[in-house]
């Protein structure tokens, strides 16, 4: 449980000084155009990375499951324009059905 | 301050508050599941709570939940949340100079950028509304804790939110976030998703738990290197 506790605090520290840091010290200060390219292109790779462990990773192994096909329900679900709340939750449920019949 | 523009930005959080109502819906239903996956994880009530006070930030607890319930350890835990919080930073100094005060209530304002009230307060061109950020923040802070305790509490009903397919919830809302990265990041941020699921996907049988959504992020590295050279 301290690895837990750990982590939580790390995190919460973590994140009040990115969230603090920029509003404390912008102002003149700018960080270089290619830092700020780096720091914009963070979310989409840590985004698909997770998307895809999350749903094919299962301790360690690559496997294609229930939850891939909940994953194409909502993929195809946001494509259709469907909001957030909706895609997310038959995210859940198709792969709560696939879990049930299977 | 006039009392005809504190009855402006009193309208403006008010506005803010309203047009995030929509959002802290979806929000209480993530962080149920939020409570719920964590609790099946074993970290009784309390741990999960006081996360989503301190941390109040979605995509960071998922991340946390997904490397430690992995098997993974704290410090990749503790890694992949702040390079997924990274973003917090750009954006907190492009709302910077429409926050008020010193450096320190600068920094303290600051702790109220989520991104979908970051978005909903974005005026163009680099432009902000601070009242308007700050009470869309509100309802979805509240949503976030709220939502939390009740889901810690459900998952003793439950027992365990898998059979519901609420471990699928997470990767549908980072996928929903990462088709609005790709929408307004152009082709770079397109080869970055795209070279990010190459290494996490082919790494996931090779390295522990946790270190495929590292490496998924050094594709930063190879696009940001290649494209100065």
């Amino acid at each position: 449980m301290t690895e837990l506790w750990v982590t939580i605090i790390a995190v919460a520290i973590a994140n009040s000084i990115l969230k603090g840091a920029g509003p404390a010290l912008a102002g003149d200060r700018e960080f270089s155009p290619r830092m700020n390219a780096a720091i914009s292109l963070l979310a989409p790779a840590l985004l698909v990375a997770l998307v895809l462990t999350g749903t094919f990773g299962e301790d360690g192994a690559l496997v294609i499951d229930e939850r891939a096909l909940g994953l194409g329900s909502a993929a195809i679900a946001l494509a259709l324009g469907v909001p957030l709340l909706l895609a997310v939750a038959l995210a859940a449920v198709v792969t709560a059905l696939a879990r049930l019949l299977v | 301050m006039s009392s005809e523009t504190g009855w402006q930005a009193r309208g403006s959080y008010l506005a803010g508050a309203r047009a995030a109502l929509p959002l802290a819906l979806a929000t209480v239903a993530l962080a149920i599941s939020f409570g719920m996956l964590a609790r099946s994880l074993g970290w009784g009530t309390l741990a999960p709570v006081v996360f989503s006070i301190v941390a109040f930030s979605g995509s960071a607890q998922f991340a946390v939940a997904a490397v430690l319930g992995a098997g993974g350890g704290a410090t990749a835990a503790i890694i992949a949340a702040v390079l997924l919080s990274a973003r917090f930073l750009p954006m907190g100094i492009a709302v910077a100079p429409y926050l008020k005060g010193g450096p320190l209530r600068r920094a303290l304002e600051g702790q109220t950028v989520v991104d979908a009230s970051w978005a909903l307060a974005s005026r163009g061109g680099g432009r902000f509304d601070r009242e308007y950020m700050i009470g869309a923040t509100i309802p979805q802070a509240v949503a976030w804790i709220g939502g939390t305790m009740i889901g810690v509490f459900m998952g003793d009903v439950a027992g365990g939110g898998e059979r519901l397919g609420l471990d699928v919830i997470f990767p549908a809302f980072f996928l929903a976030l990462l088709i609005d990265e790709l929408k307004n990041g152009g082709k770079r941020a397109a080869l970055v998703a795209t070279l990010a699921a190459i290494l996490a996907l082919v790494s996931i049988p090779f390295v522990p738990p946790g270190v495929p959504v590292l490496l998924g992020s050094c594709a930063v590295l190879m696009v940001v290197v290649r494209k100065n050279r």
